[in-house]
């Protein structure tokens, strides 16, 4: 089958859903691959590369909705494009299914096999075809470059002959993908990173990507469904934004992304925090597409408040890296088709019990099969049951069980051995005992200690293990006075053999250890 | 000095020496440690010595100032390639030294016993000899394997545990003469049959399950100190044989989970049988010379080593170290990774790479770094075998069916670097060869990589 893509014709949008190096994997799925004449022109990717692929170039919109019979796009196509595309085609773009339920109606009349990219279930083995996060990440990234460039000073702190240069303050505001990616980028041009999150799981990751996890000390978990955020109550709000308020001040660059899935994002950088901040600060709003974070925000565009802080409203971000933006869609994209052709023939199959084909498509058959039914990751007792993440109390139950059955082993292990302890006691004389006792309880003591003792030193414990053991000398020692000449020779040799193995031993080990050393 | 004091001191040396050993925990403290030990046992030493009970100091003096003399210059001598060789030799010290005590031992008794604890001493001099025994032919047979003397192949006699049961019973029936008083002959005969055992348990043993051999050579030594304490009646011997028998103990235990073995298979030897034909092997080895790893080191962003005996054998690791410094010296994420029964003695791999001064924190377990193969553009796989035989996984018939693996045939390109192009220690043919992202860098691992640290500078 031909798979095109055409230009698209959105305002501003510069990616494109096909690129010659996606083009030529998807040749080897099988598809032969189409592309309108300078649908990539504006992401760097001229007609020229395209045929170098393989690529066939048509000269208009037309000509590809007649030969193509699959059609990739980056944004969802307008009334009249829609009106113009031929019956039983496949689509695959985003769609933004849960606002524009005419578009699906139109395309489910149309016969139209359509597959909304934001739809993908955030499971695992759905992340390569996870678009969101691929343009997310670049949201990310851009939107730190975006406030550099609207930001007076430098990020890094530096003292130079001309003066001392403070590092910049930057707060992100929101954890997901963007907000991680924001992180990691301010952070390597060397400012100093501080991010909140509602979801306090999400510390962990904050600050592995080198930022300042900012704690709120509230009783409540923020985490919703598939990893996004929910609704938090007024109370938690609260406290939230008299922390906010606390922070704003010393803040240079805050970038928010913020989102609840389906709702108006969350007004969290109101006017007096940002009449609190310095003037030449800059605000990033990275929700601005869904009413911004910030009071101020103005979609699409900066605008400057009365103390001279710029607030970025720009909803564009991975467009303005079209080239970047466009190389990871495209690869998403190609893996969706990856999915959809199991048999890498060249003709897709729509296998409607597959929850990631089943949750990204929007129609089918001339029906309209949005919203999708829950994963079937959760109901578990599918025939192919999947891992499940355990919930707290689950883990909490399995834990308690495994506890307990250790507590049972332990028990019977000590019956066992209070019994055999009893059956030599009842027999050996106690001077016997006395001795038996510190045996027990050395091993016990050993059993503990070595328990902790780290892999990579195992060599090392030999050793030391190996010249402690040397302490049969001492009973070499004490024969060496004996009368009788063969037992004086023999604890003699005795006496030699052990020195030479606790010092050997532990000279070995010295030599071994003052290698071990941190980069 | 009085019994009071030496006791005193025997206390000291025994909080010493569990601090030593609780102190490797990690590398840090592990320094500290070494130097309780040494101090614990110089108190047990110059304590027992100043006692009352010890005379002949014309004799002692001069055995210890030699045994430290040899002690001192093996320990500098040995290349840190012949470690387990020189592990596995000191433990047969501490056998022979357990032998000669329990004979010294019953040859002048110590007076006044009542009937009962002379039965109770009788048992003690026997088990402390028979451990030893066994712990010194043991010893000296895995040093023997271990340095290359001896074939590392498991030898295999018929009916061979029908024979150890045999000795073991003509054992216990001379332990029964024995307490009947039959005399010196029945102890003689039981330590030389004890000798054969010995030889013999480990003679069964295949090469690649040395590293529980060692530690489990480290455990009977342990216990025969112990077994030494109890007929002298020193407390001190029996802490300290105690600590180190079950600090062996653990160790056997741990390796064993490693290799997915069970621990009585692994003592009782003869590794290496299979239960059915093994799998098919589909493709062929294709090879690839210095220009083509480097290459491929050069493009790849994220590299994982993964080492083995070969290394050891070939002393690459200070070439490795080198490679590695540069690699990381372009930006390049190099880790290793190492499987828990790489090398011939638990920790093998860890003491070379920091001998040659890899950074601690890149070497990583299997378990820490064994999802992230998938991702990784390189691995490099540098004499190590067994431990990265996909066919533990996929095939039920591989004599190391089971056995944990590190999944380097996960990475986008496999290297490994090889002498030749026959089976691993274990004697299963390794798929790992024949796949399509693997290559062979075939020729003696150092020599492979400085040819490699010639292209890339």
């Amino acid at each position: 089958m031909k798979l095109g893509a055409l230009r698209e014709t959105a305002d501003g949008e510069q990616r494109v859903a096909l690129t010659p190096d996606s083009a030529v994997q998807l040749q080897k799925l099988g598809y032969d691959c189409v592309i309108e004449s300078g649908a990539g022109a504006a992401a760097r990717f001229e007609d020229e590369a395209y045929r170098a692929a393989g690529v066939e170039v048509v000269d208009s919109a037309e000509a590809l909705l007649e030969t193509a019979d699959i059609i990739a796009r980056v944004r969802a196509p307008s009334d009249a494009e829609v009106a113009a595309l031929p019956s039983g085609k496949k689509l695959i773009s985003f769609l933004s299914p849960a606002q524009s339920p005419e578009l699906l109606d139109a395309l489910s009349a149309k016969n139209t096999s359509a597959i909304a990219m934001e739809m993908v279930p955030r499971i695992s083995r759905a992340q390569k075809m996870d678009a969101l996060s691929s343009m997310a990440n670049i949201a990310g990234y851009r939107a730190v470059i975006e406030a550099g460039n609207q930001f007076g000073r430098f990020f890094t702190g530096q003292i130079t002959a001309a003066g001392k240069v403070p590092p910049a303050q930057v707060l992100v505001i929101g954890a997901g993908v963007a907000g991680l990616a924001a992180i990691g980028t301010a952070q390597s041009l060397g400012a100093v990173v501080k991010a909140f999150d509602v979801r306090p799981e999400v510390a962990e990751q904050i600050e592995s990507m080198g930022a300042e996890f900012v704690f709120l000390d509230f009783e409540e978990d923020g985490g919703g469904d598939g990893g996004y955020a929910a609704p938090s109550s007024p109370e938690f709000r609260e406290k939230q934004l008299a922390c906010f308020r606390e922070l704003a001040p010393e803040i240079d660059i805050v970038i928010t992304t913020a989102l609840i899935p389906g709702r108006d994002a969350p007004k969290l950088w109101l006017d007096d925090m940002v009449a609190a901040m310095k003037p030449g600060s800059v605000v990033v709003d990275l929700a601005a597409e869904m009413g911004g974070n910030c009071d101020l925000t103005v979609k699409g565009d900066i605008v400057e408040s009365a103390n001279g802080v710029k607030v970025v409203g720009y909803t564009d971000f991975p467009s303005r890296m079209a080239t970047q933006a466009s190389t990871l869609y495209a690869t998403n994209i190609r893996h969706m088709m990856t999915d959809l052709t199991p048999e890498k023939d060249g003709v897709p199959v729509w296998d409607m019990e597959d929850d990631v084909i089943r949750t990204s498509t929007v129609t089918h058959d001339g029906a309209v099969t949005f919203p999708p039914p829950p994963l079937k990751v959760q109901a578990q007792a599918k025939p192919q049951p999947k891992k499940v993440e355990p919930t707290a109390e689950e883990r909490k139950a399995a834990e308690l069980a495994a506890e307990q059955a250790r507590g049972k082993q332990q028990i019977m292990l000590l019956c066992i051995g209070g019994a055999l302890m009893w059956l030599v006691g009842a027999f050996a004389p106690p001077s016997f005992m006395q001795h038996f006792i510190v045996f027990v309880l050395s091993c016990f003591v050993g059993f503990q200690v070595i328990w902790n003792v780290s892999h990579s030193l195992h060599t090392p414990l030999m050793a030391v293990t190996n010249a402690i053991s040397g302490i049969v000398i001492l009973g070499a020692l004490l024969q060496v006075g004996s009368d009788s000449g063969l037992v004086t020779f023999l604890a003699s040799i005795s006496v030699l053999i052990a020195t030479i193995n606790v010092v050997g031993g532990f000279m070995v080990t010295r030599r071994m250890l003052a290698m071990f050393q941190k980069s | 000095m009085s019994s009071g004091l030496v006791t005193a001191s025997y206390i000291a040396a025994s909080v010493l020496f569990i601090l030593s050993l609780g102190g490797l925990s990690n590398q840090e403290s592990a320094k500290r440690a070494v130097w309780f030990g040494i101090v614990g046992m110089a108190i047990a030493v110059i304590a027992t010595v100043l006692s009352e009970q010890v005379s002949g100091l014309g004799w002692i003096i001069p055995m210890m100032v030699i045994g430290a003399g040899i002690g001192t210059v093996v320990a500098r001598r040995v290349e840190m390639t012949g470690m387990p060789q020189l592990v596995a030799a000191l433990h047969s010290f501490v056998g022979l030294a357990a032998v000669f005590i329990g004979i010294n031992s019953e040859i002048s008794p110590p007076a006044d016993l009542s009937v009962v604890e002379k039965n109770i001493h009788a048992v003690e001099v026997f088990l402390g000899v028979f451990i030893g025994a066994i712990t010194f032919t043991g010893s000296i047979i895995a040093y023997g394997k271990l340095a290359g003397s001896i074939d590392g192949k498991p030898l295999t006699l018929p009916n061979r545990h029908a024979l150890n049961l045999g000795m073991l019973i003509a054992c216990l029936v001379l332990g029964v003469l024995f307490f009947n008083h039959a005399g010196m002959w029945t102890l003689v005969l039981m330590t030389l049959i004890a000798f054969v055992i010995g030889a013999h348990l480990v003679m069964a043993i295949g090469g690649a399950d040395m590293p529980v051999v060692v530690s489990m050579l480290n455990s009977y030594s342990g216990w025969a100190a112990a077994a030494t304490g109890f007929l002298l009646g020193n407390d001190l011997l029996i802490v300290t044989g105690a600590l180190v028998g079950s600090s062996g103990a653990i160790l056997s235990y741990i390796m064993c989970k490693a290799m997915n073995r069970n621990f009585v298979s692994v003592i009782l030897g003869g590794f290496g049988g299979t239960s059915g034909p093994a799998m098919e092997i589909d493709g062929e080895q294709i090879a690839i010379d210095a220009g083509g790893v480097a290459a491929a080191l050069e493009d790849a962003d994220s590299v994982i080593i993964v080492p083995g005996y070969g290394m050891a054998v070939a002393q690459a690791q200070q070439s490795i170290s080198e490679l590695t410094r540069r690699l990381r010296g372009k930006g390049k994420s190099v880790r290793f990774a190492i499987h828990p029964v790489a090398g011939r003695l638990p920790g093998h791999m860890n003491v070379l790479l920091a001998e040659a001064k890899v950074p601690y924190d890149i070497v990583l377990e299997m378990d820490e770094i064994n999802d992230d193969f998938p991702d990784t553009d390189v691995v490099m796989v540098v004499g190590s075998n067994d431990t990265v035989n996909p066919g533990a996984q996929d095939d039920p018939n591989s004599p190391i069916a089971g056995m944990p693996v590190l999944e380097v045939w996960k990475a986008k390109q496999v290297f490994v670097s090889k002498r030749g192009s026959g089976a691993g220690y274990s004697g299963a043919e390794n798929p790992l060869f024949f796949k399509d992202n693997t290559r062979m860098f075939f020729g003696d691992a150092k020599a492979s990589v400085d040819a490699l640290l010639q292209q890339i500078t």
